[in-house]
């Protein structure tokens, strides 16, 4: 059986501490600049805080994970290096990469901190990851979202490292790291600004008839009726009409979350090494709350006990959820 | 002007599921007719399109060639079933052509022998750009949503390794793509049993917003831009800084057209605005863009005064 390890998003040194105190193995987190794909107003750790949250994890037993995960422009890459390098002066137990330079850096300049490649690196083939570890040396894969349990099982066979597979949190549902959505409305870039359908772009408009449009960049993304909760404008969850479907509709996907907790015994069976909660713009109660869960049902499945799976489920509870492509092809 | 007419024009793989016919057409007339240097063939978006094209494949690879083009093949940009990766590998082991890799498993299966670097391998910066050209690549496709500074600190750097550089100037941007089919969704239906309904759409099908602004283009598992990208005006830049290759995407319009205004904006042959009026003829509707390339909003238009 894998280690289970449990994953914890870490948007703030308050939340760091938060899930490390409610039993996260590791956390990440990432610096306030581009070189996270987290890069929100209000998020993110200063070098300061990154060296007292290492020391404070490290206290406790967890590890801290350092995401560097976009992809830098040409003449940028400097920025990149430099978080690299704080991250390993500070004792980070990892990075979390996806450019290829940016990893090649890392491997080079810092060869005894273990590398692991990001979902944004798309690698989602026995081919595509080996080429990471034996170029890289990464330990360890953070598997796309786009793989059924089966798939992963084959995978784990035909590679060296570990599997790392989100199982709670937004479902992302385009190839990560090649999606451009957010730039080709707003002129900010998910692969090389760490943005994603931006707060500072959007905007709820109410209208004469009481309901409510939420807009991205000024282009309508989703309608809401007056007696509705009006969601986020996600591009990728957002409500379109096409020539077949005038009423419009969700084209991609539902305002959905992911939620495997029903998978959780089947995919540790499967050989997965890591569970990645997503979520590091979320706050300190749902951080705590859910990583209590988590860590309960994770402990039961090692022990050999049978998991509150219920609680797990009941996170999402009065949300839409699903098991995206996890469960069955058909989601394809 | 010698370093413009070192500039070549290339024609990128067609991103839609046209007919084996349509394409053979097409093909035909690009070869008698369309002012383009290099055309990357072999199908990028879905692995259960490409039996559909593959019979037909060296009899367009031969005509091409007959017409003096360099042929190129390209290689999916996703990899993930066992179809798709065995297509990948046998592709990436060939030696009778020259190949584009669009994915990692088809980096690990090259290994150190030459090859491009397809638009869909992120190849962002001069780092990653030495990683690669240090493994064997000798031409890289900067990603369609570069800014201008970007572009040229890239392509110095690509330069001095001695790779060649290009940039798409014309045609929908790729803007994501996915495991899950969207044409098929559009439809009721999933991947598996898709019946390809995309053959339909040979421009991409249609998104368009609730208060009816278009917006997105649906093409299978990829998600393109409403606009065309158009760099018409930013091609002297483009030249002058050192990028050897200017990348026409296949489009439902007039391809042999918008290829000869292109040579004549190279060339110079013509005036800017009346090239500009004529592209913008033959795009109708069709919204063209270059607001990736001032870092803006891809969609936009950026208005420039005209060149000198």
């Amino acid at each position: 059986m894998s280690l289970a390890e449990l994953i914890c998003p870490a948007g703030t040194p308050a939340a760091l501490r938060t899930a490390v105190d409610a039993g996260a193995d590791a956390v990440y987190c990432g610096f306030q600049d581009a070189t996270n794909a987290r890069n929100f107003p209000g998020l993110n750790f200063t070098p300061a805080e990154l060296a007292e949250s290492v020391a404070y994890a490290h206290a406790k037993g967890a590890k801290v994970l350092l995401a560097l995960n976009t992809y830098p422009p040409a003449g940028k890459v400097d920025l990149w290096r430099q978080a690299a390098d704080t991250g390993a002066r500070f004792g980070v137990d990892a990075f979390i990469v996806a450019d290829m330079g940016v990893a090649d850096y890392i491997a080079r300049t810092h060869p005894g901190i273990r590398l692991h490649l990001s979902v944004q690196a798309a690698a989602s083939s026995p081919e595509a990851i080996r080429y990471y570890c034996e170029n890289f040396g990464v330990k360890r894969v953070v598997l796309p979202r786009i793989l059924t349990i089966p798939e992963i099982r084959e995978i784990r066979k035909e590679i060296p490292c570990e599997i790392e597979t989100f199982i709670f949190g937004n479902h992302g549902l385009m190839v990560e790291g090649r999606c451009s959505l957010t730039n080709y409305l707003t002129g900010q870039s998910t692969n090389m600004d760490g943005v994603c359908s931006p707060a500072s772009d959007v905007e709820y408009v109410r209208h004469d008839d009481g309901s409510m449009s939420s807009q991205l960049a000024g282009f309508t993304i989703d309608c809401f009726g007056p007696d509705e909760k009006a969601g986020y404008p996600t591009i990728c969850k957002g409500r379109y009409a096409a020539p077949h479907r005038p009423e419009g509709y969700y084209a991609f996907e539902e305002p959905i979350s992911l939620n495997l907790s029903r998978l959780l015994p089947e995919l540790i069976e499967a050989g997965v090494h890591a569970f990645k909660i997503e979520g590091r713009q979320r706050s300190k109660s749902y951080v705590r709350n859910v990583v209590k869960a988590f860590r309960a049902a994770v402990d039961d499945i090692r022990a050999g006990r049978e998991a509150n799976i219920a609680d797990l489920v009941a996170l999402t509870e009065g949300q839409k959820q699903t098991q995206g492509a996890f469960e069955t092809k058909k989601w394809r | 002007m010698a370093v413009m007419k070192m500039t070549k024009l290339t024609l990128g793989p067609i991103a839609y599921h046209w007919s084996a016919e349509r394409r053979r057409d097409f093909y035909a007339s690009v070869a008698d007719e369309a002012p383009v240097d290099e055309v990357y063939l072999g199908e990028v978006i879905c692995s259960k399109r490409a039996p559909f094209q593959e019979a037909e494949l060296p009899t367009i690879i031969e005509r091409l060639e007959r017409a003096g083009k360099r042929v190129i093949l390209s290689s999916l940009a996703e990899v993930m079933l066992k179809r798709e990766r065995k297509a990948t590998e046998d592709l990436a082991t060939m030696d009778s052509h020259e190949i584009e890799i669009n994915n990692a498993a088809g980096l690990y299966a090259r290994g150190k022998q030459p090859h491009r670097i397809g638009p869909f391998m992120n190849a962002y910066n001069e780092a990653t750009i030495k990683w690669m050209a240090d493994q064997g690549a000798t031409h890289v496709v900067l990603p369609t949503e570069l800014p201008f500074p970007a572009i040229d600190a890239a392509t110095q750097a690509a330069r001095d390794l001695g790779l060649g550089v290009e940039v798409q100037v014309f045609g929908r941007a790729s803007l994501a793509v996915s495991a899950r089919c969207y044409h098929a969704r559009a439809h009721g239906r999933t991947k598996d049993n898709c019946q390809f309904v995309c053959e339909d759409d040979s421009d991409g099908m249609p998104l368009t917003t609730s208060d009816d602004r278009p917006i997105l283009r649906v093409n299978g598992i990829q998600t393109q831009s409403e606009s065309y990208v158009d760099l018409m005006r930013e091609v002297t830049r483009l030249t002058g800084n050192g990028v050897t290759h200017l990348r026409l995407m296949p489009q439902a319009v007039d391809m042999v057209a918008v290829a000869q205004l292109y040579r004549s904006a190279l060339d110079g042959s013509l005036d800017l605005p009346e090239v500009e009026a004529m592209l913008r003829q033959i795009c109708d509707k069709t919204p063209l863009s270059n607001g990736f390339f001032y870092g803006e909003a891809g969609y936009r238009r950026i208005a420039t005064a005209s060149p000198a």
